[in-house]
């Protein structure tokens, strides 16, 4: 017996192109629409020429009052800057210690329904508030200070960490779970030989970047009474002493560098 | 270890399994496993096999039925167990898979060290707390499968047959009563997978426990096996010893007759 011959592909039944990549109606709408929407709103803001020229002017004069730094406060600048870095390093600690249990809660293959549910609906509420606005919730609750700023950037870690380990544990194989499983283990036992090992890499990764997170974070929370630099910074905006605020600049920035650094040489270290 | 029933090893009775309503894959199987032997089910892909393996120790939940199993001297039903008395019971059923299911970034003592965790608290597993003799058991272990140079290699590292070993390995390591093994032979190379159903069959031996096997490779079923159970569209249609299995039951079981040539 002969095998059937392969059938030609029969020819499209269109006609055949005249143009290409031609421009949608929704495409041109979408563009004039964008168009149309900044030539008004800079009409309204009232962003004239001499408006801009006034601007560039004030802002010489304001980089001009930042040299040279201010050299004199240096106990001050300390102060803050270590509890700056308290801050980073304690909520980082503390937010990927909840975001491990929370991310497993809120991890499809290993959580029931309203469990996941749960899990699912407490990330969203940490993701839904910046940074800012919950460290001033924080800071009504439970007073000034570093409290609110650690407090303020746990819920943003858990928010961002937790939805990212819960994600990471949605993609690991099921196949070594049904093993340890079948073996009798518990479920926290399938969790830390069964599922721990395939994500800790990926973990350890996202551990590193929220550290660096929170470390620009920190610095920030201090600027509505949650402790750190961020507090000696606005501070000094209120003095107009741009002297120091040049040098406490210099210094967040210098830290932020030396930071990502540092996170980026253990990254390479542990090979994640 | 005392066996006080008289009943067989194993005992399933009326297993029906639906993984939709009214579509059943296992229409009431009935199967008495002995104290010991090979059994290898065959069958076409889709008719059950896995199913009914994965029913005993329960990773799937079967819709009816009884499975009567002897566990250290005592009678379960396993299809009635739930929660800490259905993962008691699973430590004395090893199980081993087709793609050897494998904890791919530990090392191969790691992976052996998880057939006993079962027996260690969330605590004690935290801390990487098993106990010496486990270690002790786990190395005679690497000895029997031949892969002692290899306990400190992650399992990645390893060919399919190492891999398999290792998984027979660690389902050795929970002491158990009855090896369950689906298709372990299916991902490997013919002459490794004659290896290791040879390891599969002499471990039940010298154990005196039952193992059952689900596998595709009629011939080898054949040349190892104690018994041998035909399955088709999820009802046993064959069921003795090796040498009774004719083409009739072989044309039976997968239809068709244009592969036995």
């Amino acid at each position: 017996m002969s095998a059937p011959a392969i059938q030609p592909l029969a020819p499209p039944a269109t006609n055949p192109a005249t143009s290409a990549f031609r421009w949608g109606w929704g495409q041109k709408l979408t563009l004039w629409v964008v168009v149309l929407y900044g030539v008004w709103t800079l009409s309204t803001l009232g962003l004239s020429s001499e408006r801009l020229a006034a601007g560039w002017e004030q802002g010489a004069r304001f980089i001009g009052r930042m040299f040279p730094p201010e050299m004199g406060k240096m106990d001050e600048l300390w102060q803050g800057i270590k509890e700056t870095l308290q801050i980073a390093v304690l909520a980082t600690v503390l937010g990927i210690a909840l975001s491990l249990p929370v991310g497993v809660l809120a991890a499809s293959n290993l959580s029931p329904a309203p469990l996941r549910l749960a899990g699912r609906a407490l990330i969203a509420l940490c993701r839904a508030l910046h940074p800012v606005i919950s460290a001033i919730l924080f800071v009504k609750a439970v007073g000034f200070g570093p409290l609110a700023g650690i407090l303020a950037l746990v819920v943003a870690t858990v928010g961002f960490v937790g939805k990212l380990f819960a994600d990471a544990i949605e993609e690991i194989s099921p196949k070594p779970i049904e093993a340890i499983r079948a073996t009798g283990a518990s479920f926290a036992n399938v969790v830390l030989f069964g599922v721990l090992p395939q994500v800790a890499s990926r973990f350890v990764g996202f551990a590193t970047y929220q550290l660096d997170s929170n470390l620009r974070n920190s610095t920030m929370v201090g600027i509505v009474g949650a402790g750190g630099i961020g507090g000696a910074l606005f501070a000094a905006f209120l003095r107009y002493e741009y002297s120091f605020v040049c040098t406490i600049l210099a210094t967040v920035i210098a830290i932020i560098v030396v930071g990502e650094l540092v996170v980026n040489a253990v990254r390479k270290a542990m090979d994640v | 270890m005392p066996t006080p029933s008289t009943s067989g090893a194993l005992q399933i009775e009326r297993l029906v399994k639906e993984y939709r309503p009214g579509t059943p894959v296992l229409k009431s199987i009935d199967l008495t496993i002995a104290h010991s032997g090979l059994t290898s089910i065959i069958g076409p892909s889709g008719t059950g096999k896995s199913t009914l393996i994965r029913c005993i120790n329960r990773l799937v939940a079967p819709t009816s039925g009884r499975i009567l199993l002897n566990l250290a001297g005592e009678q379960v039903d396993m299809a009635q167990l739930r929660g800490a008395a259905l993962r008691r019971a699973r430590r004395h059923i090893g199980m081993v898979f087709q793609e050897y299911n494998l904890v791919e970034r530990l090392t191969v003592m790691e992976n052996l060290l998880t057939g006993r965790l079962g027996y260690l608290s969330a605590w004690r597993a935290w801390r990487r707390k098993f106990e010496p003799e486990d270690f002790a058991h786990a190395h005679e272990l690497l000895a029997v499968v031949g892969l002692s140079a290899f306990a400190n290699q992650r399992v990645d590292a390893l060919s399919g047959g190492q891999r398999q070993r290792v998984g027979i390995a660690r389902a050795l390591m929970q002491q158990p009563s009855v090896l369950l093994a689906d298709e372990p032979t299916s991902s490997l190379d013919p002459k490794t997978s004659v290896e290791i159903i040879q390891l599969l069959r002499d471990q039940g031996v010298q154990r005196n426990i039952p193992v059952m096997v689900n596998i595709h490779d009629v011939e080898l079923a054949r040349k190892y096996s104690d018994r041998i159970v035909g399955m088709t569209g999820g009802h046993v249609v064959y069921d003795g010893p090796p040498e009774g299995l004719t083409e009739d039951h072989l044309n039976t079981i997968y239809g068709g007759k244009a592969w036995l040539a």
